[in-house]
């Protein structure tokens, strides 16, 4: 396995390579112009001054070859720098800078990490934590009243999109009843008791809107696979042997049901990182999904390209990692 | 046994192996009902706008924002639009392309999938390609499928059916890596397994045991994908007419309306509730449907 | 007489004096701005839209800003200089600015006439992609005559001299924090341009790129009593509608900028009681281009140019005057803009003196006449009721950008087209896309590969100079000049050019007037363009927040010195 693992991660290199210039392609292609946003009473010619200046419009391989060389030399030469190890000399950084703010790409990505964790990312969490026991009992309990509740409200949960569910729980929590802000404050430092209230409270909305959703979709796989390997032999056999019905259900079939929830989640824990861009833009928490958003509103490209880049080392990265854990839960599973 | 010889003697069909699975369906009261609703879903739809004849584009400015009536059973939305005939008449896109498109990215993830799963040369290059397809950017990418194809399409099949397969195209081939990477981590698991190293020991072929063993075994998270699909690309659908790619804009969809009446959410709740059931019932019916297949194909469960 | 009007005079000083002493720097505690498209940056020079020019003049004035009511304010400068005070000269190639002397940067350093200099030239730096350079248009040199005195020269005579520093969209910078950063080195100065030093009532307390920035009283401004209020937050993101909502329904904001919301749902968050709605008239006009060429895709590169040859049906004035008489404005108004939008007739719809009042036949719609012209024209119903003549049939591919009002009307006009037996498609693209200039994209609003298209247009300021000379025939976009050019029409008249010329060398502001009319009134008469609603500028504000005006001429934060709470 750890063979297996090293070969991939190896592999990963020339992948992500492939990949970050196909991204690149694409963003050449796709219409759009920085310039977009101004208003129409500034003249073409000046747009097409401000757009000489970006840098917009040069030839593909220099641009591609200029951002890569940002990405995989300047950038980490600048963190080492900040951390007091500097290499070459500190002037000569050309960072990867963004066309709509003209400031470094990978600050404000840093500046977006805070809220995109406490809000997507926990969102994340409590969707898992909710969405496995409801799973498990559905399934165990297949076609009880529970099951059927869990059923009706995770489809509902999930066909009905997150700018509906988002807009009702503002009118409902924070016009009707005024118990919760409907605007996240990005600049709220949690340093006291009242702090941390005030945080939760602003949390509350975005993130039960986001656990719906991603509870919904994971315990609808929890279920399906806990009812598939209830009925299989391995089951009937644990049972007569005198085993109790806890330690059945919850090693034996939980442990290998658990393989299409690992690839659900594992595809899910990148897509945190992406942002989740109707809900920040209801709430205006104004995390990673916002700023890619803006990004492609503005044709920010340097932007777009460097987030959609990091999104896509997180990809290939838990796509691993989730094929390293199937060899865990089942053994039989081998790669070599 | 003396039965089916004496009902086979008297001339009636035989048992088959999908007879048996129609029957079981049919004993299924969850599958039974989604399906009934479905249906209903689909022939209102359809023959609903021969009896309440309104066109879902005429505007009645004078009488915008009504509550249900009996003229307007769904009421009117801001430009005097009637609810219901838009409901109906945005069904029928909806449905044609949330179907078509999850049965697109159903088919691709499940063969993409199964292929990786079960032949381990294949595996490296098809996730490869997943993990490209994962990380593409769509909105920029829906951007230069416009650009690309739009026009060659719209001259080929007309401006409508143009668009729809452009739609159906683009929702399924941005939508298929999740099933794929499901599929392909069930088939890992389930190629190891007793009953498949028994098939390969007698000889069996690569393209038989994947449709006799590998594939029933991995149906159930097709089904749930298949349900969740319905409701991605309902959705998608309405996100895509923002950016030029859907139908045109005073063309209804189920999606598009639920956006349009978000903000009359207080004002005129109708406006939201029916579209929002309208998906609802169809996901939750689709879903119904799909317990209904997966138990009635489980050997297992048909045998008791 | 006398000495009453010198008592009305003496009380009237005494009040605003008695206010001004009542009123305290930072007395007011915390101010909640809200706007729906984030700031990016708060240097306007390198701005990519209207939130960046209006968050950064919280923090830079200009030499003098424009009032609500369209009159010029000296902010920096002593008074407006005209010909009449000698500031501008008989022959209007220069202008002279009297700089105040008691003013200094935040930072505590003196404002002198070198700042003024070295703004122009880093605006003019033809590398340093300034988006202000149409107001430094035909500027040759800028120089200080004194420490407190700036004469800026023009190449060529300036009726209207007031382009650099008036309004919002070309302050002042200090040249100490920017002199590194001329030219090429623009982007590279990013503390500067996330936090530049001036010599507003602000000051940048923190500022987060696309997300919110946080201002504190300027210490040092030159009103010692202002700003009342000692914080500011400016939060971007969401959309219209919510923050519209967080003004009007759940009172977490003060100020809510660019309202866009549909009367009804408007009508009903103002019922909730914590705020009003705001409007004021500038320039702004939603029309209808017409497209004089033939946007057939079969024309392949002459697509949409004038050597592709004129319209098929739509070079035919008498379809386009049907076109215009068939829409009601009027509902128009009352579906989309309700309070925020005027039925007009012109595309120069203000300054009072320039609005022509020749075309306003169109107010009212007439269906019966529309018919009647397209009949005399010989454009008869065929068997689908759609009008044709010689096998062209009235179908036309209606273009607009993506936006729920804009579609709205798009409905409307559909069917009201309908009526006069013409086939309309409707499309909508991304804005990014419409308004971007991407020579690789079909859908560009100057490429035009429609029949007609929708959009706002306006001009800053109060002078319609080169408003009005966009649509004269060197304007016309073709793939020769890159498509770069605001004739979308491809209207194209000696006479009109003309015009526009004379305007560009008289001075006296009737005559001006006259000649805008003139311009407009054939432009409207030519039905080469229909305009629809003058729009309004529109935003929320809480009923806490007091001495705010909206002001359609200038920065809508120009005067934020001025707003107080009220309880």
């Amino acid at each position: 396995m750890l063979n297996y693992t090293l070969r991939r991660l190896l592999f990963a290199i020339p992948t992500l390579l492939v990949i970050s210039f196909i991204i690149f392609v694409i963003l050449d292609l796709a219409p759009g112009d920085p310039t977009g946003q101004l208003p129409l009473t500034i003249p073409a010619e000046v747009r097409a001054q401000i757009r000489e200046s970006l840098g917009v419009g040069e030839p593909i391989h220099i641009a591609y070859f200029k951002w890569l060389r940002g990405f995989f030399v300047y950038e980490p030469l600048y963190w080492l720098d900040q951390m007091g190890l500097t290499i070459g000399d500190p002037a000569d950084r050309a960072r990867i800078i963004s066309y709509a703010t003209r400031g470094p790409v990978f600050d404000l990505i840093l500046e977006r990490i805070p809220q995109t964790l406490w809000v997507v990312g926990l969102s994340y969490v409590f969707g898992i934590l909710i969405a496995l026991p409801i799973g498990v009992i559905s399934a165990y309990k297949q076609y009880s009243w529970f099951d059927q509740l869990g059923t009706f409200i995770s489809m509902v949960g999930f066909s009905v999109p997150t700018f509906f569910t988002g807009l009702l729980m503002i009118v409902i929590f924070s016009v009707q009843l005024g118990w919760f802000p409907s605007v996240y404050d990005t600049t709220l430092e949690v340093n006291s008791w009242e702090s941390f209230i005030k945080q939760v409270k602003q949390m509350v909305m975005p993130v039960a809107v986001l656990a719906l959703y991603n509870a919904s979709q994971i315990s609808r796989f929890m279920r399906a696979s806990m009812l598939d390997n209830l009925t299989q032999d391995y089951v009937r056999t644990a049972r007569a042997k005198g085993m109790s019905e806890k330690v059945v259900v919850l090693t034996h079939v939980l442990r290998n049901s658990l393989i299409p929830v690992v690839t659900v989640i594992a595809l899910g824990v990148p897509t945190i990182f992406s942002g989740a861009i109707i809900t920040e833009q209801i709430f205006r928490v104004n995390g990673l999904g916002q700023l890619l958003i803006i990004g492609i509103q503005g044709s920010d490209f340097p932007l777009v390209q460097t987030l959609t880049f990091i999104f896509a080392i997180l990809i290939v990265l838990f796509n691993l990692i989730a094929d390293v854990i199937y060899g865990i839960l089942d053994p039989r599973i081998r790669y070599d | 046994m003396t039965d089916q010889v004496a009902t086979t003697a008297l001339g009636k069909p035989q048992r088959s192996l999908w007879g048996d699975v129609l029957r079981q369906f049919m004993k299924h009261k969850g599958g039974v009902a989604g399906l009934v609703i479905f249906l209903f879903i689909v022939f209102a739809v359809l023959f609903g706008p021969y009896i309440h004849t309104i066109d879902p584009q005429y505007l009645d400015i004078r009488n915008k924002n009504l509550g249900p009536t009996w003229e307007h059973p769904m009421g009117t939305d801001n430009l005097g639009r009637d609810g219901l005939a838009q409901v109906l008449s945005g069904g029928r896109v909806s449905l044609a392309v949330g179907i078509a498109a999850m049965a697109l990215s159903l088919l691709l993830g499940t063969m993409i999938g199964i292929l990786a799963g079960f032949f381990r040369k294949l595996d490296g290059p098809l996730m490869r390609t997943t993990d490209l397809f994962l990380a593409l950017p769509i909105l920029p990418l829906l951007l230069v499928i416009i650009l690309l194809f739009r026009d060659s399409l719209r001259a080929a099949f007309g401006p409508e059916m143009g668009i729809f397969l452009l739609i159906v195209f683009v929702i399924g081939i941005t939508s298929w890596m999740n099933t794929a990477r499901i599929v392909r981590g069930e088939v890992l698991a389930v190629k190891e397994r007793e009953f498949v190293l028994a098939a390969k020991s007698i000889g069996t072929g690569s393209f038989t045991t994947i449709i006799r063993h590998i594939f029933p075994n991995v149906l159930s998270p097709v089904m749930v994908s298949a349900t969740l699909g319905i409701a991605t690309a309902i959705i998608t659908e309405s996100a895509l007419s923002f950016l030029g790619l859907g139908f045109p804009s005073d063309f209804p969809t189920w999606g598009r309306l639920l956006y349009d009446g978000a903000n009359f959410m207080t004002l005129n709740p109708a406006r939201v509730i029916w579209p929002g059931l309208a998906i609802s019932l169809t996901v939750l019916s689709v879903n119904y449907i799909g317990d209904g297949i997966r138990d009635a194909l489980d050997p297992r469960i048909r045998g008791r | 007489m006398r000495k009453l009007k010198t008592l009305i005079m003496a009380t009237a000083a005494a009040s605003t004096f008695a206010t001004a002493a009542l009123a305290e720097r930072g007395s007011d505690g915390n101010l909640n701005i809200a706007y729906w498209q984030a700031v990016s940056i708060l240097n306007p020079y390198l701005s990519g839209g209207t939130k960046d020019i209006e968050a950064s003049s919280l923090i830079l004035d200009p030499l003098a800003n424009y009032r609500p009511d369209g009159s010029m304010e000296p902010a920096l400068a002593t008074e407006i200089p005209t010909i009449e005070n000698g500031g501008v000269s008989e022959d209007l190639k220069s202008i002279t600015w009297k700089l105040r002397d008691d003013v200094v940067w935040s930072d505590g350093t003196p404002f002198t006439a070198a700042d003024v200099v070295f703004s122009a030239n880093y605006c003019l730096h033809p590398e340093g992609g300034c988006n202000a350079a149409s107001n430094f248009a035909d500027v040759e040199s800028v120089e200080a005559v004194d420490d407190h005195t700036v004469k800026i020269n023009f190449s060529v005579a300036k009726p209207f001299p007031y382009g650099p520093f008036v309004g919002a969209t070309a302050p002042v910078i200090q040249e100490a924090q920017f002199k590194d950063c001329m030219g090429a080195k623009a982007p590279e100065c990013t503390d500067a341009n996330f936090g530049p030093i001036g010599t507003g009532p602000f000051v940048v307390d923190e500022f987060r790129a696309n997300d919110v920035v946080t201002y504190k009283a300027n210490e040092n401004y030159r009103d010692p009593a202002q700003p009342a209020f000692a914080t500011v937050v400016l939060k971007g993101g969401g959309d219209s509608a919510s923050t519209t909502r967080s003004v009007l329904e759940t009172g977490e904001f003060d100020y809510a900028w660019n309202v866009q919301v549909e009367p009804e749902v408007l009508a009903q968050m103002q019922a909730a009681g914590n705020g009003e709605i705001i409007a004021a008239f500038g320039t702004s006009v939603e029309r209808l281009m017409v497209n004089l060429t033939n946007p057939d895709p079969a024309l392949g590169d002459k697509r949409s140019t004038v050597e592709g040859g004129p319209h098929p049906f739509l070079s035919d004035k008498a379809v386009r005057q049907a076109l215009s008489m068939a829409i009601d404005r009027d509902i128009l108004v009352e579906v989309g803009y309700g309070p925020n939008g005027q039925v007009t007739c012109n595309v120069l719809p203000a300054p009072e003196i320039y609005a022509s009042t020749a075309n306003d036949a169109c107010k009212t719609q007439d269906i019966e006449g529309a018919n009647k012209l397209l009949d005399e024209a010989g454009w008869m119903p065929g068997p689908d009721g759609i009008r044709e003549k010689d096998g062209v049939r009235l179908s036309i591919l209606y273009q607009t950008s993506t936006n729920s009002v804009r579609q709205g009307t798009q409905a409307l006009v559909k069917q009201m087209w309908q009526e006069i037996g013409v086939e309309t498609e409707l499309r909508n693209i991304d804005a990014g896309v419409f308004f971007g200039g991407d020579q690789s994209s079909p859908d560009t609003f100057q490429k035009f590969f429609a029949d007609i298209e929708m959009y706002t247009n306006n001009f800053d300021g109060t002078d319609p100079e080169a408003y009005m000379g966009n649509w004269v025939c060197s304007e016309i976009p073709s793939p020769a000049n890159q498509w770069i050019g605001n004739n979308m029409p491809r209207f194209c008249s000696e006479e009109y050019d003309a015009l526009s010329k004379e305007m560009g060398k008289t001075a006296s502001i009737e005559k001006r007037a006259e000649l805008a009319k003139k311009m407009n009134d054939m432009l409207m008469q030519e039905y080469v363009m229909i305009p629809l609603i003058h729009r309004g500028r529109v935003s929320a504000k809480s009923n806490a927040l007091g001495n705010v005006t909206l002001n359609p001429w200038d920065s809508e934060l120009a005067f934020a010195e001025e707003w107080t709470r009220v309880e």
